[in-house]
């Protein structure tokens, strides 16, 4: 490891991924810039000054807008047929920039994810995700994740100021570097394996990176040093698992030496392909920041894999049951209603035509319509918001290993039902001293019953961390339009307070509070009741948080499930 | 850009070969693909189509009618010059409206001429070609009923804003997707002919293989075709004579027996199953250039056949491949 280009903090990082991702930008997709704050403006300034033309994407953008094509207001009022050209076409020669690139819409990220794949010259240079999120589960479209090659995270940078910038000035041009050789390869596909990067994406991507880092040091050849450089740059983001440690690492090559004794030497003295590989490996546990670590170490890093797709159910103007018309502009996605808008026409024509003058109406001979953009009227359509239930479980001790069971049972049961109701479940337990939530909102069996399988019982009972946890995410669903509905299973007595120290007293007010925040939080829940012998707890809470109460002292899942369903269906039929 | 070869496209056997029956048996009625992002599922679905060879269609015609169908699409078309064209390979974008898929009024048209036209979607521009959809369990649900019943009727019919247009359009219907992103409704996945499962290879040697032939294409895409040019002429060939003989394959009865055995054996609901597999077996046959279908070819084509018209049990973790292949133990050792 005698250079490492310029290994620095979070930003130089950035900095030279940026610096990277321009040498060779179509071949290498774009960069991902997360968490907010100056130093992510410094990356975009610098991208700027080495000559980059940066074109933003608002997320908000229509079809028309993004792809092209005739633009009917325009026409309309022209009279002749106005074409627009698509954000697309016209950034060919620039780089994208998305911002709050966590809150985009599945449907545009599918856009671009495809836009992406065409391999042609008239499709942008690539894409820069401005990235927002705080937590895990906040994270840009999966599709758009696995088409850049660079994943940065600058939340952690303390300052805007890079300690230094990647020299260009040696940089040769990129067609010029050599393809990686055998070992080289192997080192990578190695480490890889070891990082638990399963895509192939990455990999690719990590190979095009080492050439690119050798292009901007005017090396021919890609050294260990650009390698090292691509491990840290682009496969340490991906990875799933720590890379174990150094005698284990060798086990998916057979003929690995037994023990660590002899390897030492070997290192030192021939820096073969296995030297090579461990030093990728070594540099890659040097970039993985310690919360990650800490993350990982636990077991809890997911393979990021969120489906984001059934609750984006809201666009009425675009798909669902129809449902009449309204007035407005055919944009966005909205069809025009011909017949209806021509009838919103028709009555105004002798009006419109002596206010146009006599010579303007003879023109307009008779029989043509004299149309107006307020006599558009666009389809409606009735869409339902999908529905995410979540799922609140008591995993304490006192509410302990059958009843945790009997929860598990309902919640796969609901998932069972999920193919026909097209709605989501959540789950969230709280125990010890703390709650967690164990699912975010998924319709994917595989991941609800890993999540189950591995929900631990015991410890004291933080009612009001998981009444306030649970909230949070109603509300988050909520702001992505979908409806929540809360399902919490408990025996209403807590005592671990809010900030995780024990005591009832204190326990039982800041359930209160969390109780009262539900209510004014207008959610629908419900409570079941899951103590062994019921209670006064359990229905004050319910009554505190405005939810029906259902005290089901021997629930089997069976039961539980009937008693959710019949509760959902009620609440539907209210609102109707 | 020249597209990646279909035989440089490293293991994947499986899919390889649900994509090669799809292409010469259409009839099979598409093919599911699942598996985890990065697998090369699309590529491989779009090195077919680059593959085979151009189809010839009545020039600028917008349904593909091919020279002894002019005029009979909703154009109609009149030119009298037949032009090769590729095959086509349409991506359908995961927001993609009803209008855009099924064709729609033409607005500009309407409004400008006062002439009720038809503007055709992307099943027309798909038709002969392979339509090809990224995580079809983010689609809606609407929109793949709609597109299996095309796929299956190989005709488009379109009854609305006062409009009804038919056109032709068959085609292959390729789906991907993720399970741990969310399933597809048993109804839909049983409409699929074939399904498949595409793992990420896990073997060094495999990646650093297809490392190497992805990063030799990528420096010198014509170069890397070139090189490969005499193993897509393989398939090329073998696409061809599966076309031939699949015409005249003959199925004896003793298949058609152990079809029904090996169903009713793994539980497969309905008759789709046994259907499909019979169709897949031949077209395996004829792949292979047998003159018969054997029960060799039926082995081969069973998983793919079967899988995902397996009763789940939600709470079964075995999976799907697992019970066919012991089913196949048992019944032919």
């Amino acid at each position: 490891m005698s250079e490492r280009g310029f290994a620095g903090g979070p930003l130089e990082d950035a900095l030279l991924a940026a610096c990277l991702f321009l040498t060779s930008p179509r071949v290498l997709g774009g960069l991902r810039l997360r968490g907010g704050g100056p130093a992510r403006d410094a990356v975009l300034d610098f991208m700027r000054e080495t000559g980059a033309n940066l074109r933003r994407l608002p997320s908000h953008i229509d079809d028309e807008r993004l792809l092209g094509g005739v633009d009917i207001a325009a026409s309309l009022a022209a009279g002749r047929q106005i074409q627009q050209f698509g954000l697309l076409a016209e950034a060919k020669d620039s780089v994208i920039v998305v911002p709050m690139a966590e809150r985009m819409p599945y449907a545009l990220a599918g856009r671009l994810a495809q836009a992406s794949e065409v391999a042609t010259d008239q499709k942008p240079l690539g894409l820069v995700l401005l990235d927002d999120g705080m937590t895990a589960e906040e994270a840009p479209p999966e599709p758009l994740l696995e088409r850049v090659a660079f994943h940065c995270n600058l939340s952690q940078a303390i300052s805007a100021n890079p300690t230094a910038l990647p020299a260009t000035d040696a940089a040769i041009p990129f067609h010029a570097i050599a393809s990686l050789d055998h070992t080289a390869l192997e080192a990578l596909a190695a480490t890889a394996t070891a990082l638990g990067v399963h895509s192939l994406r990455p990999l690719l991507f990590a190979q095009e990176a080492a050439r690119a880092n050798a292009a901007l040091h005017g090396r021919k050849a890609a050294s260990d040093a650009d390698l090292t450089a691509a491990v840290r740059l682009v496969l340490v983001p991906h990875a799933t698992q720590l890379p174990q440690v150094e005698n284990e690492a060798h086990e998916p090559t057979p003929p690995a030496e037994n023990n660590t004794a002899d390897q030492e030497p070997a290192d030192n003295a021939d820096p073969g392909e296995r030297a090579l590989e461990d030093m990728l490996v070594e540099a890659a546990q040097a970039a993985i920041p310690a919360d990650l670590l800490a993350q990982l170490s636990g077991g809890k890093a997911k393979r990021q894999a969120q489906g984001s797709g059934a609750g984006q159910r809201r666009k009425s103007t675009l798909r669902g049951k129809p449902l009449g018309t309204r007035q407005g502009l055919p944009r966005g996605g909205a069809r025009l209603a011909l017949i209806d808008s021509l009838r919103a026409a028709v009555p105004w024509q002798p009006l419109r035509r002596r206010e146009m003058g006599r010579e303007l109406a003879n023109q307009a001979a008779l029989g043509k319509i004299i149309m107006r953009k307020e006599d558009l009227r666009v389809k409606r359509f009735e869409e339902r918001t999908g529905r995410v239930t979540v799922f609140c479980v008591d995993a304490s001790g006192s509410a302990a290993a059958a009843r945790l069971a009997e929860a598990k049972g309902a919640v796969e049961l609901m998932l069972a039902q999920v193919y026909v109701t097209r709605s989501e479940v959540a789950l969230i337990a709280f125990r010890g001293e703390g709650a967690e939530l164990l699912l975010p909102p998924t319709r994917s069996l595989t991941r609800a019953r890993r999540a189950l399988a591995e929900l631990p019982g015991g410890g004291g009972t933080p009612l009001a961390s998981g009444l306030n946890m649970t909230r949070d995410l109603a509300e988050m669903i909520a702001a992505r339009g979908r409806t929540p509905s809360l399902v919490i299973l408990t025996d209403g007595r807590g005592n671990i307070a809010a900030d995780g120290s024990p005591g009832r007293k204190q326990a039982g007010e800041d359930a209160d509070a969390a109780a009262k925040a539900i209510l004014h939080s207008g959610v629908e829940a419900l409570v079941i009741d899951i103590a062994a012998r019921p209670g006064p707890h359990a229905p004050e809470l319910a009554q505190k948080m405005g939810a029906r109460f259902l005290a089901l002292p021997m629930a089997d899942a069976k039961m539980l499930h009937a008693a959710v369903a019949a509760a959902t269906a009620s609440n539907s039929q209210a609102a109707a | 850009m020249a597209r990646f070869p279909f035989s440089a496209i490293v293991g994947q056997d499986e899919m390889k070969q649900a994509l090669l029956i799809a292409a010469i048996e259409p009839a099979i009625g598409g093919v599911m693909v699942f598996g985890d992002r990065g697998t090369g599922k699309s590529t491989a679905a779009r090195a077919l189509a680059g593959l085979l060879p151009p189809i010839s269609a009545v020039e600028d015609c917008r349904y593909g009618c091919t020279g002894d169908q002019r005029g009979t699409c909703p154009d109609p078309c009149s030119s009298k010059r037949v032009r090769k064209r590729a095959v086509p390979f349409v991506d359908l974008p995961l927001g993609a409206t009803e209008d855009r898929v099924i064709g729609a009024l033409d607005l500009e048209k309407a409004l400008r001429a006062g002439e009720k036209s038809f503007e055709p979607g992307l099943l027309a521009k798909a038709h002969r070609g392979f339509l090809y959809i990224d995580e079809i369990n983010l689609l809606e649900d609407h929109l793949v009923d709609l597109l299996l019943d095309v796929a299956a009727s190989g005709e488009n019919v379109v009854e609305r804003e006062g409009l009804s247009v038919r056109h032709r359009a068959k085609f292959v219907l390729i789906g991907s997707g993720n399970p741990e992103e969310g399933e597809l409704r048993p109804q839909l996945l049983d409409r699929f002919g074939l399904s498949v499962e595409v793992r990420t290879p896990t073997a060094i040697d495999e990646r650093v293989e297809i490392m190497r032939r992805c990063g030799e294409q990528e420096r010198d895409a014509d170069a890397f075709a070139e090189k490969w040019a005499d193993e897509e002429a393989k398939i090329l060939r073998k696409v061809a004579r599966g076309k031939a003989k699949l015409a005249k394959m003959e199925t004896p009865d003793a298949i058609m027996q152990d079809a029904a055995e090996l169903c009713l054996a793994v539980g497969a609901d309905g008759l789709r199953g046994e259907l499909t597999l019979m169709r897949a077996a031949r077209a395996q046959a004829a792949l292979a250039g047998a003159k018969t279908v054997q029960r060799k070819h039926l082995i081969a084509v069973a998983p793919s056949a079967l899988r995902h018209r397996l009763r789940r049990d939600v709470l079964d973790e075995t999976g799907s491949t697992v019970r066919i292949q012991r089913a196949l133990d048992e019944l032919f050792g």
